[in-house]
């Protein structure tokens, strides 16, 4: 079991964000015809929801840069993960290597 | 748990960046002092940066039909304190509103104050009561790492509700529906982000124990223990 321990936390964590692409029905257009979103931002919901509270409200500062298209904008996230995946991967990678070669320099000692 | 650019009242937007500031120069100020005494730790904190760049680049999709993000800065602050998550949070937040117009230099200060603060704050403060009433130390890296997270995106609502209070029902009308935008949604990533520092740590406590043993939040537990 301990040894399966991190495998079956991972297909966990896959099967947590999987569930909702099978279970959540796409939403039924408004009466209006207009398509309605499905697995929109938070964020973007709740700046919706901003402007039926304060229907006056005007952003008083845009964004300085804003990435072209959601294709520019998925490589930088894509950037941002690759950045950290990758110092994790070099840190696992040194670290067992750390590991393997103390227990064979205690071997040869012994 | 990003609020948009421009999307904070000034007056609110002033007052959040003056309550972040002081936290994001002293955790600079203790992260200096700590490698300076403990070089050796670069490494821990390289990876609690890493960590926290991964899972908040992660838009993972929800029961509710919308998507949002982890945040990662529960793991670091269960490591290093609360302290020294506030400007790795806060490096990651303005890459993020300079490159990819996500949040913004506008309402930097009010999300450094939900991700990189507020967020490790609970973290920290869950872990030493999950350890101080002998949970096992992996659940209570779960319930601090998912609670922070929790907590970061409950911060965020809050943060809106009192900068556009319901016409009719006040701060708390409108906390209840900024709180329906984020925190239904945030429960299945919390318990995500929960699992995946639960992974983290235990290849933390296998592959770096001796670096481990010099923190200082998991010396006084070999004490007591």
């Amino acid at each position: 079991m301990k040894r399966y321990q991190n495998l079956i936390l991972i297909l966990l964590v896959v099967a947590i964000g999987a569930f909702p692409l099978w279970y959540v029905n796409k939403p039924a257009p408004t009466a209006d015809g207009k398509q309605v979103e499905i697995f929109k931002g938070a964020d973007d919901q709740a700046k919706d929801t901003i402007s039926t509270i304060a229907p006056d409200y005007k952003p008083w500062f845009n964004s300085m840069m804003e990435p072209s298209s959601g294709e520019v904008a998925s490589l930088l996230f894509a950037l941002q993960a690759g950045i950290g995946a990758g110092f994790l991967g070099y840190w696992i990678g040194s670290s067992t290597t750390r590991a393997r070669m103390r227990k064979e320099q205690e071997k040869a000692k012994a | 748990m990003h609020i948009m650019e421009g999307f904070l009242p000034v007056k609110h937007a002033i007052g959040w960046s003056v309550a972040a500031a002081p936290f994001v120069g002293y955790g600079l100020y203790s992260i200096n002092k700590r490698v300076k005494q403990n070089p050796e730790q670069r490494m821990l904190l390289g990876v609690a940066a890493a960590f926290t760049f991964v899972l908040s680049a992660l838009k993972i999709p929800s029961v509710t039909g919308s998507c949002s993000h982890p945040t990662g800065t529960g793991l670091g602050a269960v490591l290093f304190g609360p302290s020294a998550m506030a400007p790795i949070g806060a490096i990651v937040l303005l890459f993020q509103a300079l490159l990819l117009a996500h949040g913004g230099i506008t309402t930097l200060g009010a999300n450094v104050f939900s991700m990189a603060i507020l967020g490790p704050w609970v973290a920290w403060l869950v872990f030493r009561l999950s350890r101080s009433v002998r949970l096992p130390f992996g659940p209570s890296v779960f319930l601090a790492a998912s609670l922070a997270d929790m907590a970061t995106y409950i911060t965020t609502a809050f943060q809106l509700a009192i900068a556009f209070p319901d016409p009719v029902g006040g701060i708390l009308a409108s906390f209840a529906k900024f709180a329906g935008v984020f925190a239904l949604t945030q429960i299945p990533l919390a318990i995500c982000e929960g699992i995946l520092s639960v992974i983290v740590m235990n290849a933390l406590m296998k592959l770096n124990q001796e670096e481990m043993t010099n923190l200082e939040s998991f010396k006084t537990q070999e004490v007591k223990a």
